[in-house]
């Protein structure tokens, strides 16, 4: 024991001298070492792929005629390298893709910029601001992040096609309701598209997808600034408003960055708000049009092929598979720029 | 005129509300009215007319009067019926007893839930843990495993579901080849009798494993800040002291990430009740197409209900169990 202390080894000897003075030590250290590694590589590897694979697997039957979905020795390279599924899918008939794209990314937009801006004045009043009940409307945003939305979908739907909050619309209108689902209460946005009017007041009131998250977020960010930076700028007059926009927002930019790209990503592929929101066909949306690809791709082959020629359950995948790809390139393209401000948010607010 | 002016508290007040009034304005509106109407139609009888609709209500009120005069103000043309002789609760008695799914569904998601929580939490740790490490690609990886949040939301999940060539090719693949290797790991397993009703459980983990890592984006990143907030500082002490890298896990790791547990099973829980495209949403949504407003809203209370009561129960566990330093 005391001789193998004794026989130091250094670094310059090879591998095997200091593996023999340590008595075998170093051996099984390495051994273990190297095991581990190899194991997590597989594992992390492994679940990577799981997670890539859809992708992929769709990447590949997107450039595939239809020809080559029937070949049996055709599994992911395809034969016959083609963009027309693409091309058939952004046709009007399909996707409409180009004004389905600007109506989604305009309609994202104002809907995540209210929902962020509605957030972070809530937020900030409930990390800072002491006042009656507030544990109570606390309780309540807790409250619709909890409730399923399946839940009150019905009279939340009735609420806006016979909208008369408090009797406020009837007093000027006559004692009647007004339907706001109806396309009249469409906004024109830069002349490029229209936004039903009920995505505004939802998103801008903190009821729009996931809202209350995004205050508890922000609330939680505001709770961790220090109090001290408020009170300076109050000692110098500035006034509460004024140190909220001049002092408190500057710093919060990361964390509002990140709130509005989640509710950017999760506003483009809702369904819940678009079905309710939208009836009129003449604004099409991505996540509608993408849920029903499949029955579009067969009405369209019937209407060039003759009737009769209904698309094949492979044909139709293929479509899925293609839409699907076109809908989320853009979020996948986000995220490779904006992943930081995807995952940092979570890490620096702490969530707790 | 002095005596007008608040004091500083209550300045301090107004503001606060006047901070939090969008959200107040829209939860009256969008959530607790809406609210009320589905609590009311739930206990109601709705029938769709060309009028608009009539709740037959089960409230023994006289004439429907009360309630009527409430939706009249909020907007809302309903003719209300009174019916004095039934029971308020026949809607919920009609999902929990007559209807031949709902009860069947309901006590499956239930089950799904709590076993998917524990394997995603489970599963999160475990990848936060590796992803804590240094070794090469880091970053990519972390990166691939945030990648879900985006890829399972909304109108995907759908699509990803009722994926059918895919299921078709599975039939397929699984009909060419005699036997697989997860398939004969179970057979021998059963064979020796090993396990029995715990093994089958971890089987249908293991077959939805994809899922579970989809549904882990958030909570990998939650664990992921937590690890990273613990301080260097006390691995080095503990190391000091003589401590194998087991026992700082248990002693060190844990206790400082555990009050984290508490968010990621209520977001799991939480998210998992909210997406759509399960089958007691599909049954939700069959309902509403069939105007049958009042059972639709009762079974999605009781829904409802349920996951308030799942998130206590866990909350009050949890929160006997792991350390906090508050």
């Amino acid at each position: 024991m005391s001789k193998k202390i004794i026989e130091h080894a250094r670094p310059s000897e090879s591998f095997w001298v200091r593996n023999r003075k340590s008595g075998g030590y170093l051996l099984k250290k390495t051994i273990g070492n190297k095991a581990y590694k190899f194991i997590r590589f597989l594992l992390l590897f492994g679940l990577c792929f799981m997670i890539v694979q859809p992708l992929l697997s769709k990447i590949s039957v997107s450039f595939m005629t239809e020809l080559d979905l029937y070949d049996s020795t055709i599994i992911s390279i395809p034969r016959h390298l083609t963009v027309e599924n693409y091309t058939t899918a952004a046709l009007p008939a399909l996707l409409n893709y180009g004004k389905s794209l600007t109506n989604t990314l305009v309609i994202s937009l104002c809907v995540s910029l209210l929902q962020v801006a509605s957030a972070t004045l809530v937020g900030y009043g409930f990390a800072r601001f002491n006042f009656p009940l507030k544990k109570f409307w606390f309780f309540a945003v807790i409250l619709t992040v909890v409730i399923p939305p399946q839940t009150i979908s019905t009279a939340l739907h009735l609420t806006f096609s016979h909208f008369n909050p408090l009797g406020i619309v009837g007093m000027f209108n006559g004692g009647e309701e007004i339907s706001l689902l109806s396309s009249k209460f469409y906004i024109s946005l830069f002349g490029l598209t229209h936004v039903p009017l009920p995505y505004f007041l939802m998103s801008a009131t903190c009821m729009g997808l996931k809202n209350g998250l995004y205050i508890y977020m922000i609330r939680q960010f505001f709770a961790g600034v220090p109090q001290s930076l408020e009170e300076a700028a109050y000692v110098d007059g500035c006034s509460t408003f004024k140190t909220f926009w001049k002092v408190i927002l500057p710093d919060a930019v990361p964390i509002l960055v990140s709130c509005f790209l989640f509710a950017f990503v999760w506003q483009w592929t809702d369904t819940f708000y678009t079905k309710m929101f939208i009836r009129d066909t003449s604004l099409p949306m991505l996540s509608m049009k993408l849920s029903g690809i499949a029955e579009a791709l067969s009405k369209y082959l019937e209407s060039i092929r003759g009737t009769g020629n209904v698309a094949t359950m492979g044909h139709k995948q293929q479509f899925v598979s293609t839409g699907t790809l076109m809908v989320i390139a853009p979020l996948l393209l986000l995220y490779l720029f904006a992943q930081k401000g995807f995952v940092e948010s979570i890490s620096s607010t702490g969530l707790k | 005129m002095k005596n007008l002016r608040l004091s500083m508290k209550g300045r301090r007040a107004v503001s606060g509300y006047l901070f939090i009034m969008p959200f107040i304005i829209g939860f009256v509106v969008f959530m607790a009215a809406p609210l009320i109407m589905s609590l009311q139609m739930s206990f109601s009888e709705v029938i769709v007319s060309k009028n608009g609709f009539i709740f037959n209500s089960y409230f023994g009120l006289s004439d429907g009067q009360t309630l009527g005069g409430i939706y009249a103000a909020g907007g809302f043309s309903a003719v209300f019926k009174a019916i004095p002789d039934l029971l308020g609760l026949d809607n919920y008695v009609h999902a929990l007893t007559v209807d031949p799914t709902f009860n069947q569904l309901l006590i499956e998601e239930i089950t799904k839930i709590a076993t998917h929580t524990i394997a995603i939490l489970v599963v999160a740790f475990v990848i936060a843990l590796l992803l804590n490490q240094e070794f090469k690609g880091r970053a990519f990886v972390r990166a691939i495993f945030f990648l879900p949040v985006i890829l399972s939301s909304g109108v995907l999940v759908n699509l990803e579901t009722d994926n059918t060539l895919m299921q078709g090719m599975q039939e397929l693949i699984s009909e060419q080849t005699p036997f697989t290797v997860t398939d004969s790991m179970m057979e021998i397993l059963r064979l020796t009798g090993l396990g029995g009703d715990l093994l089958d459980i971890v089987f249908e983990l293991i077959a939805e494993v994809y899922d579970i890592v989809m549904g882990a984006g958030i909570q990998i990143v939650v664990f992921l800040s937590g690890l990273q907030n613990v301080p260097a500082s006390l691995y080095e002490a503990a190391d000091v002291e003589g401590c194998t890298k087991w026992e700082a896990f248990w002693m060190i790791t844990f206790p400082m990430v555990s009050p984290l547990l508490i968010v990621n099973i209520i977001y799991t829980i939480i998210d998992f009740f909210t997406k759509m495209g399960g089958d007691l949403t599909d049954l939700l949504d069959e309902k509403l197409l069939n105007f049958r407003y009042d059972h639709m809203s009762a079974m999605s209370w009781i829904y409802f209900l349920v996951t308030l009561a799942m998130i206590g129960i866990c909350a009050l566990i949890i929160s006997k169990v792991v350390a906090t330093d508050e």
